[in-house]
């Protein structure tokens, strides 16, 4: 089956780290910013890593907010793409685009944890929702953040750093992980499997 | 619950594995790709390659192993060696890279890293330290590659960069590396300590109890080269020993 997958294209970091995961999943992304091109794709991808405020700004200055709220095929978001997909980041007081109902807040450190940014491999639970499929409770992903959405409503994964929150979250066709599936070994490379083959 | 990293490293000269290895499997023992692509199907938690090419291609050599890498690679890598500008930075992390590590560029030039965490973020920067404990029981940043002492305190320069921005420390006890004697401690303890980004232990790793004692209290992470390359330890019975031990591994 030829599929058309798109990687939206913003200023938010690096994405040839997606590119090259689906790739070797023998998917050829198109990295894009044209509106027309994205809600013509079989499946929307939208990276990011970097800061809320500006990577919001640019996206309404090209009009990219309303295209993300158009899609009707699967979506889905990474790392900051998912932060941006929810309600409100506390990162500079930013709205977001309010797919998600959840906020996304600044990790608070505690007892057990005095390290913010959380860096490295933590595991998931809680899993719902085919992205999982084949993925066992307590699988290791790679994460990279210092603000993390809270549980709601459209938790389908859940990850302990601080206290819990949402490691993915999902609603109709829009789906989103905070962890980084494109770094996350041959598991991650099942979500990413598991996100082009939902029907 | 976050685990803790076992990190090998790969040393690069001119787009090939310095040392060398003792792996039959690898088609190609000097390219840095397939002994990384062994790694992480090995269970490596991340990969560092430092580059130690002095040409003026560096570069270009630089970038265009990184994006070799970062095609077969699905786990994070570290880059560094030379880097000394927000430009080189862009090149790497545009390649595919996920963080870059800076040394004797940042020490002499500590505002390198504000620009470098302001363009790129903190989490993509990793501040490197070789340090060398003094005959005043101190412990001392050492410069371009271990060879010019300075009189900077390696914990007040860690703190600094903190500051400044750095996302993470690779510490390097200079006394330590190569003995296979285990980990600095000490040193590494009181930096993990002292500051509140990661700190990856460095130097003297020559047997599994040598990493369980740093990572039980000491360090987010342990990295180790020789040990990796020769197959003195493999990286999925280090994880097991770890594990049985009570550290948490993925």
């Amino acid at each position: 089956m030829s599929m058309k997958t798109v990687v939206i294209k913003y200023n938010a970091g690096n994405v040839r780290s997606v590119q090259f995961a689906l790739e070797r999943l023998g998917v050829e992304p198109l990295l894009t910013d044209d509106p027309v091109e994205i809600l013509s794709a079989d499946r929307i991808i939208f990276p990011g890593v970097g800061e809320a405020s500006s990577a919001m700004a640019y996206l309404k200055q090209r009009g990219l907010d309303k295209t993300i709220l158009e899609a009707k095929q699967p979506f889905l978001g990474i790392c900051l793409g998912m932060q941006l997909m929810c309600a409100h980041s506390e990162e500079n007081d930013t709205s977001c685009l309010g797919v998600f109902q959840e906020k996304v807040k600044r990790f608070v450190a505690d007892g057990s944890v005095q390290k913010i940014p959380q860096i490295g491999w933590n595991t998931i639970h809680g899993l719902k929702s085919n992205l999982f499929k084949d993925v066992p409770e307590n699988s290791h992903c790679y994460f990279v953040h210092s603000y993390c959405a809270q549980l709601g409503q459209h938790t389908i994964a859940t990850a302990d750093y601080c206290g819990l929150f949402s490691a993915a979250l999902q609603t109709k066709n829009y789906y989103g992980v905070q962890f980084h599936p494109e770094k996350s070994a041959r598991l991650g490379a099942t979500i990413i499997e598991n996100f082009l083959n939902i029907v | 619950m976050l685990t803790k990293r076992i990190i090998p490293c790969l040393d690069i000269k001119d787009g090939r594995t310095v040392k060398g290895t003792n792996f039959v499997d690898l088609r190609d023992a000097g390219d840095p790709v397939e002994l990384a692509a062994l790694y992480a199907e090995k269970g490596a938690d991340e990969l560092v390659f430092l580059d130690i090419t002095a040409t003026n291609e560096k570069r270009k050599t630089l970038a265009a192993l990184v994006d070799r890498i970062a095609h077969r690679i699905n786990i994070p890598f570290t880059v560094g060696g030379g880097i000394s500008s927000v430009e080189d930075v862009r090149v790497l992390l545009d390649s595919g890279a996920d963080k870059i590590s800076v040394n004797t560029s940042a020490f002499k030039d500590p505002e390198l890293i504000n620009r470098l965490s302001a363009e790129f973020g903190s989490q993509c920067i990793v501040l490197a330290i070789d340090a060398k404990k003094g005959e005043d029981g101190e412990w001392y940043v050492y410069l371009n590659g271990g060879r010019l002492a300075t009189e900077k305190k390696c914990l007040d320069w860690a703190i600094e960069a903190v500051q400044r921005g750095a996302g993470e420390i690779l510490l390097t006890s200079m006394d330590h590396d190569g003995t296979k004697a285990g980990f600095a401690k000490e040193i590494t303890g009181l930096v993990s300590r002292s500051v509140n980004v990661p700190v990856i232990a460095s130097g003297g790793g020559g047997t599994p109890i040598h990493f369980y004692d740093i990572l039980d209290r000491h360090a987010d992470a342990a990295l180790a080269a020789s040990i990796f390359h020769f197959g003195e330890i493999s990286i999925p019975e280090l994880k097991a020993f770890l594990k049985q031990k009570g550290i948490p591994v993925r």
